[in-house]
């Protein structure tokens, strides 16, 4: 029987039922320890980044290269012909009918939506706007199973810009549906937004706004770091919050010997660069496992068995 | 005497009753029922004697689907849309909150993909305790019922 994720498009994080989000993370650890050169032979991958981004397009070449498949594609799409004002419904006619799927990044909310209903092949979304990132919230759930053991009944703190990430959205929408708890420690004005909090009190989530980062790090599997611009705020604003966000690493004396500290980088200077010795740094692990996450997402949905 | 009876009966058509006052020329418009180039006449503020006052509309030789009277609930719930043939009512719909609804409303969000691409706007309806919800299929964004509506 094929893989439920075998020939699908991958648009968004809620579409993931629980049993697919562990069939990718499994995926991505038994990839990570047993690597394959084999699963994407013969295959040509789409890389469409409309908009540039160059490190979620280095680990989604570098998966696709590891896995002996290759690729085409563009890095910066200001110079195609989206710019000539063709529509992305025909730029996707056009590169799904040469390629084996097409891995796409769009600065608009909902392109990968609209790409799937046009293309050929499996579109996955590598970012469309503010919306979706669904392979980075794939490479944390890895990160955290690899690091915890489970996905199950964890207690996480999410700190920085709660508003405008939307990297923590998707991971608490995920997380959701793993029975974790979490912590929400952001300045008033970068607070989760409400729709996730009403989302969450749907689902029966516990979650607990608090203002210490010092407080809740004792209680935490997980704790993941966030940036908060700068520009979000004017300068007598930005120093009363100034540090509030900040991790350094006396603040971890108290930390339980398992906890993680994840960022999805890159950071500037919300975690200290003495943390990173610390055995409680994963941040640059994390970026790795984006390859494995990507590498296990593809084989999936290009393969009927992995 | 025939002016009067155009404007009170209708032989052929919908009767769209008891809407909101106030209602009346947004759902003309949000329907786009004027560009059908059928007669169309348009009450406003008449007395209601269960709501003070309401407004009407009839347009004549069309008759509303299911569909299209589902997505005149979000707007006027309490509305009744009557089809009438040969001065006869034929159907009384029963308003129902639509669970989707396609092609009416533009997405608020600019930044979102629905704009200047071949699709149809597309939301998912989800009633809340005080309000309506709209979930773009696109960009995933939630709004109000009411500034989803206001956007067109
Ligand atoms: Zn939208």
């Amino acid at each position: 029987m094929a893989n439920p994720l075998y020939r699908k498009h991958i648009i968004s994080i809620p579409d993931f039922s629980r049993e697919e989000l562990e069939l990718v993370v499994d995926t991505a650890g038994r990839l990570k320890h047993a690597p394959r050169n084999d699963l994407l032979k013969d295959k040509l991958i789409g890389s469409c980044f409309f908009e540039p981004s160059t490190r979620t397009r280095l680990s989604f070449e570098t998966a696709v290269q590891r896995l002996g498949g290759n690729v085409i594609g563009f890095a910066d799409g200001a110079n195609t012909s989206a710019k000539k004002g063709e529509t992305l419904a025909d730029s996707i006619k056009i590169i799904s009918s040469y390629t084996d799927a097409v891995v796409m990044r769009h600065p608009k909310e909902g392109a990968a939506r609209l790409a799937s209903q046009f293309s050929a092949v499996p579109v996955i979304n590598g970012g469309d706007g503010s919306n979706q990132h669904p392979t980075q919230t794939l490479l944390d759930l890895f990160t955290i199973k690899e690091t915890q053991g489970t996905l199950e009944n964890l207690t996480l703190a999410f700190v920085g810009d709660l508003k405008y990430g939307r990297t923590v959205h998707s991971l608490t929408q995920a997380l959701s549906q793993f029975n974790c708890r979490f912590y929400f420690v952001s300045p008033e004005a970068l607070a989760m937004p409400d729709y996730i909090c009403e989302e969450l009190d749907e689902k029966g989530v516990q979650y607990t706004l608090v203002n210490s980062l010092e407080d809740v790090i004792p209680q935490v599997d997980i704790l993941y770091m966030t940036r908060v611009q700068r520009e979000r705020f004017d300068e007598a604003e930005f120093r009363k919050i100034q540090g509030k966000y900040v991790l350094r690493a006396d603040m971890l004396a108290n930390a339980r010997p398992n906890l993680k500290v994840l960022h999805p980088l890159p950071r500037v200077d919300e975690i200290a660069a003495d943390v990173d010795s610390t055995p409680h740094a994963y941040y640059f692990e994390q970026a790795r496992n984006g390859v494995y996450a990507r590498q296990a997402l593809l084989a999936l949905v290009l393969n009927e068995t992995v | 005497m025939q002016y009067t009876r155009t404007v009170e009966a209708l032989k052929e058509g919908t009767v769209i009753d008891h809407l909101p006052a106030g209602q009346g020329l947004r759902i003309l418009s949000l329907f786009k029922l004027a560009d059908t180039g059928e007669r169309v006449t348009v009450g406003l503020n008449l007395s209601s004697r269960h709501m003070g006052a309401k407004d009407i509309i009839k347009v004549e030789n069309i008759a509303l689907t299911e569909e299209q009277a589902n997505e005149l609930a979000l707007f006027a719930p309490r509305a009744t849309v009557n089809v009438i043939e040969n001065f006869e009512v034929v159907k009384k719909h029963q308003l129902e909150l639509p669970e989707t609804i396609e092609g009416i409303f533009d997405c608020p969000n600019s930044n979102c993909i629905s704009h200047g691409e071949p699709v149809k706007s597309f939301f998912y309806v989800k009633p809340t305790v005080n309000d309506t919800k709209m979930k773009c299929k696109y960009c995933e964004k939630v709004f109000s019922k009411d500034i989803v509506a206001e956007v067109k």
